[in-house]
C-alpha cells in the first residue's frame, strides 16, 4: 500500500527518492507514527519532502491519496464536529454576495472563514434555531465555531484524527509554492545562481597555505605568497521593455531590477520598447535625446557578460520580422536580425517573460522571440528565473 | 529519548514529531522558518530537554567543511620548528579538533548545532556528506580514522540563502517552522511572560497580527520582535487602552520600532495611518 503511496507522489511529480521512502518506512516500524492518519502525514513529509516550496504540492498529493481513506469507519466518521472544506466553500458562496466574494478571494481563506461565521451568527439571530444547517442543536459545528473564533484555524485544535485531514486540507503552505510567489528577497536568492567567485586584482590577502608549502620548499626560510582577493565577478547586461503592453508588469520588474542592482557589481541596464534594435536607453524621459548604439555596447562589453532581457514580447509580428517595423523610429534592419546579433555577441543570454507560460502559444511574437532565442525564453516566476540562471550558468 | 517541548520552548506537535524522528532514527534534522520563529533555540532546548551537552557550530560565509572536523595549526608549528621546541616532532600537537570530532570522541551523546547552513559556500554541504551520514572521518595527517563512539543528534538551520544540494537532503529529516497562528502564539507568550496582564496581551497580540497583515512591508515582524516588544511595553508599564484609541481610530501602537525595524516599513506604516485617520 505505501509504495502505492510513494508512485503516487513521484506521478505528483515529487522529487522524492527510494532513500527517502526507505528512511519513512524505517519510521514507521519503529513507532514513530503512533497508527494514526495525522502522524503518519507530518512524518511522511519530514521524510520526504525537503523543501518549503513543496509543501503544496505534497498536500494535495497527499489529500487526492487519502481522500477515500478518512471515511473508513475507525478514522473518526462523519460526527458532525469538523467539516470538510468543500461544505464550507459551497455554503460561503450560498450566503455571499459577489462582491463579497471577490473582495474575499483577496482576504484570504482564512478571513473568509471569520466574515463567513459572523454571517451565519447574524442568520441564526434572525431565524431562531437557524436554517437547516445551523440547527442541529448542540453538535453543530459552527455553534462551537462562533465561540472560539480561533478555532477556524482548523488543524492543531483538537486530538482527533479529523483534525489532520484538515491541515492537509487547508493548504497552508499554499503561498510559498514556488511556481507563484516573486519578491525582492526571492529573486535575490534566485540570481545568486549566477555567483561565480574567482580571484582577480591585486594580491593582497595571504596565501597561508601557498606560504608552507613555499617555506617547506626553501628549508624552513620564510617564504611569504600572496593572493588576489575572492570577488563575485558574474557581469550582466540587463535590457528592460518599458514598451505600453509591459505596464502590467511594472511591480514585477521593478522588484527584479532591485533585486539585481544589489546583487551584482557589475550590471549595465538599458531599455528598449518592445524589440531591440539599432538603439536603447538608459534614461526613459531622455529616451529621444540620450541614446545608446547598441554596436557600441557590442564592442564596449565582453562576451563574458551575460545578457538578461526582460519583455513580454507581446507586439506586431512585423516588429520583428520587417525593416522599418519599430513603432519608435524608422529601424534599417529588423529586429530579429539585431536579436541574432546580440546573441553572436554575447552567448549567455535568456528572455524572461512575465506573461504566463499558458499565453505564449496564443501569442505569434512570442513564438517568433522564443525561436529567435533558441526557446531560452523563462517566465519571470521564481522557478523560472532559476531555470534561467541557470542556463546562463552554462 | 523523546522530546516533549520545554518550559521555556513552544513546540507544535509537528515539531516534536520532527524531532523525535531525527533522534530515533539518528538523522540530522534540517530546520527552515522565517527569521525570529525560534530555529536556533530549538538545539538549544533539545539539550537542555534531553540534558545532553550542546556544541554550537556557526557557520560564516569563509567557513569551510574541514573546520568542523579538525585544522592543522601549521603557523604555531612553523614558529616552535624556528624555536627548536620538543614539541614539532609529533604532528598530532598541531590538530585543533573541530565541533564533530569533539561531538564524535564523547562517550555519550552530544546534540550538535550547524547554525546557518546556507551562509557557506555552494559546496558545505556536499563536504560534510559522509561526515554527518556515517559519522566517521579521516584525519590524513595522523592517519586516524575518527568514528562516533554514540552518534549525536544533529541539528541543521537554514535562511534559505542558498539552495542546498539534493544528496545533502535526502540524508536530513526536515522541517519548516511556520508563523505561529494565534492560540500557539498566546502559548508562547505565557511562556516568556506568565504574569503579564490578560487584557494588555490581548491587545498586543491583536495589533501584532494586524501588523503583520499590512499590506507590503518588507519585513514582517516576528516572534522574538513581539516578545523584545512585549518586554518594553511591561517596562514602561503601559495600560492596555493605549494600545487601541477609544473611538476606534487609527493610531501608532507606542513603542512600534521594537516590531518595525526597517525605515522604510516604519514609514509606510505611519503612512498607512495617517491616510485612515484621514478617511474617518
Amino acid at each position: 500500500m505505501l509504495i502505492d503511496f510513494f508512485q503516487h507522489l513521484k506521478m505528483r511529480k515529487l522529487a522524492v527518492s527510494t532513500r527517502e521512502f526507505l528512511t519513512l518506512l524505517e519510521a514507521l516500524q519503529s513507532g514513530l507514527a503512533n497508527h494514526s492518519l495525522d502522524d503518519f502525514y507530518v512524518l511522511s513529509r519530514t521524510c520526504l519532502v525537503k523543501d518549503e516550496t513543496q509543501y503544496d504540492k505534497f498536500d494535495r498529493a497527499f489529500s487526492e491519496y487519502f481522500k477515500g481513506v478518512e471515511n473508513l469507519p475507525g478514522w473518526g466518521g462523519v460526527d458532525g464536529q469538523q467539516i470538510p472544506e468543500e461544505w464550507l466553500k459551497a455554503m460561503s458562496m450560498k450566503h455571499l454576495s459577489p462582491e463579497d466574494k471577490a473582495k474575499l478571494e483577496k482576504l484570504g481563506w482564512d478571513k473568509l472563514m471569520e466574515e463567513f461565521r459572523k454571517r451565519l451568527e447574524e442568520q441564526k439571530g434572525r431565524h431562531e434555531g437557524g436554517n437547516k444547517w445551523i440547527g442541529t442543536g448542540g453538535t453543530s459545528p459552527y455553534g462551537n465555531n462562533g465561540q472560539h473564533p480561533e478555532g477556524i484555524r482548523i488543524g492543531g485544535k483538537s486530538a482527533g484524527n479529523r483534525t489532520a485531514i484538515k491541515v492537509w486540507e487547508t493548504r497552508e503552505f499554499r503561498n510559498l509554492d514556488d511556481t507563484i510567489e516573486l519578491g525582492t528577497r526571492n529573486i535575490k536568492i534566485a540570481l545568486r545562481r549566477l555567483r561565480r567567485f574567482a580571484r582577480e586584482g591585486a594580491a593582497e590577502e595571504l596565501d597561508l597555505d601557498n606560504t608552507i608549502t613555499g617555506t617547506a620548499r626553501n628549508a624552513g626560510w620564510l617564504d611569504i605568497k600572496m593572493r588576489p582577493e575572492r570577488h563575485n565577478k558574474v557581469k550582466v547586461l540587463l535590457f528592460l521593455d518599458v514598451g505600453g503592453s509591459m505596464d502590467d508588469h511594472i511591480k514585477v520588474c521593478e522588484e527584479l531590477f532591485s533585486a539585481a542592482k544589489s546583487e551584482f557589481k557589475h550590471l549595465e541596464y538599458f531599455y528598449f520598447h518592445n524589440c531591440i534594435y539599432d538603439f536603447v536607453w538608459r534614461d526613459n524621459h531622455r529616451r529621444q535625446s540620450e541614446r545608446f548604439s547598441l554596436l557600441d555596447l557590442m564592442h564596449k562589453y565582453g562576451p563574458d557578460y551575460k545578457v538578461v532581457v526582460v519583455g513580454d514580447a507581446t507586439m506586431s509580428p512585423y516588429e520583428v520580422m520587417q525593416p522599418g517595423g519599430s513603432v519608435e523610429y524608422n529601424n534599417a534592419e529588423a529586429g530579429a536580425v539585431w536579436l541574432s546579433r546580440l546573441q553572436e555577441t554575447w552567448p549567455h543570454a535568456v528572455w524572461l517573460n512575465p506573461e504566463p507560460q499558458r499565453l505564449w502559444d496564443y501569442r505569434q511574437s512570442i513564438d517568433l522571440i522564443r525561436t529567435i532565442f533558441r526557446n531560452r525564453m523563462y517566465p519571470l516566476t521564481l522557478e523560472g528565473l532559476e531555470r534561467g540562471m541557470r542556463e546562463l550558468n552554462k | 529519548m523523546r522530546f516533549e517541548g520545554t518550559n521555556n520552548y513552544v513546540a507544535t506537535p509537528d515539531l516534536m514529531l520532527a524531532v523525535n524522528a531525527a533522534i530515533t532514527l539518528q538523522r540530522p534534522l534540517l530546520i527552515k522558518g522565517e527569521p525570529g520563529t525560534g530555529k536556533t533555540l530549538l538545539a538549544e532546548e533539545v539539550a537542555r530537554a534531553l540534558n545532553l551537552p550542546l556544541l554550537q557550530w556557526h557557520i560564516k560565509s569563509t567557513t569551510k567543511a574541514q573546520q568542523g572536523l579538525y585544522e592543522y595549526d601549521a603557523v604555531s608549528r612553523l614558529r616552535d620548528s624556528q624555536l627548536g621546541d620538543e614539541k614539532v616532532k609529533d604532528i598530532a600537537n598541531y590538530i585543533v579538533k573541530g565541533v564533530l570530532w569533539q561531538a564524535f570522541e564523547r562517550t555519550t551523546p552530544g546534540v550538535i548545532l550547524i547554525d546557518e547552513i546556507d551562509k557557506a559556500d555552494i559546496e558545505f554541504p556536499n563536504d560534510l556528506l559522509r561526515e554527518l551520514d556515517r559519522m566517521e572521518f579521516h584525519v590524513y595527517e595522523t592517519r586516524q580514522t575518527i568514528r562516533a563512539t554514540q552518534r549525536p543528534i544533529v541539528i541543521i538551520t537554514s535562511n534559505n540563502e542558498k539552495e542546498l544540494p539534493d544528496a545533502f537532503l535526502r540524508r536530513c529529516f526536515f522541517h519548516y517552522i511556520k508563523f505561529p497562528d494565534k492560540p500557539t502564539m498566546q502559548k508562547i507568550v505565557d511562556v516568556h511572560f506568565p504574569d503579564i496582564k490578560h487584557s494588555l496581551l490581548k491587545e498586543a497580540l491583536e495589533v501584532f497580527f494586524q501588523l503583520r497583515e499590512v499590506p507590503g512591508l518588507k519585513k514582517k515582524p516576528s516572534t522574538s520582535e513581539l516578545i523584545d516588544w512585549l518586554k518594553l511595553l511591561l517596562a514602561e508599564d503601559i495600560p492596555p487602552e493605549a494600545l487601541h484609541a477609544k473611538d476606534r481610530q487609527a493610531i501608532v501602537p507606542p513603542l512600534a520600532g521594537a516590531l518595525l525595524k526597517n525605515e522604510q516599513d516604519a514609514h509606510l506604516f505611519e503612512r498607512l495611518v495617517k491616510m485612515a485617520q484621514q478617511n474617518r
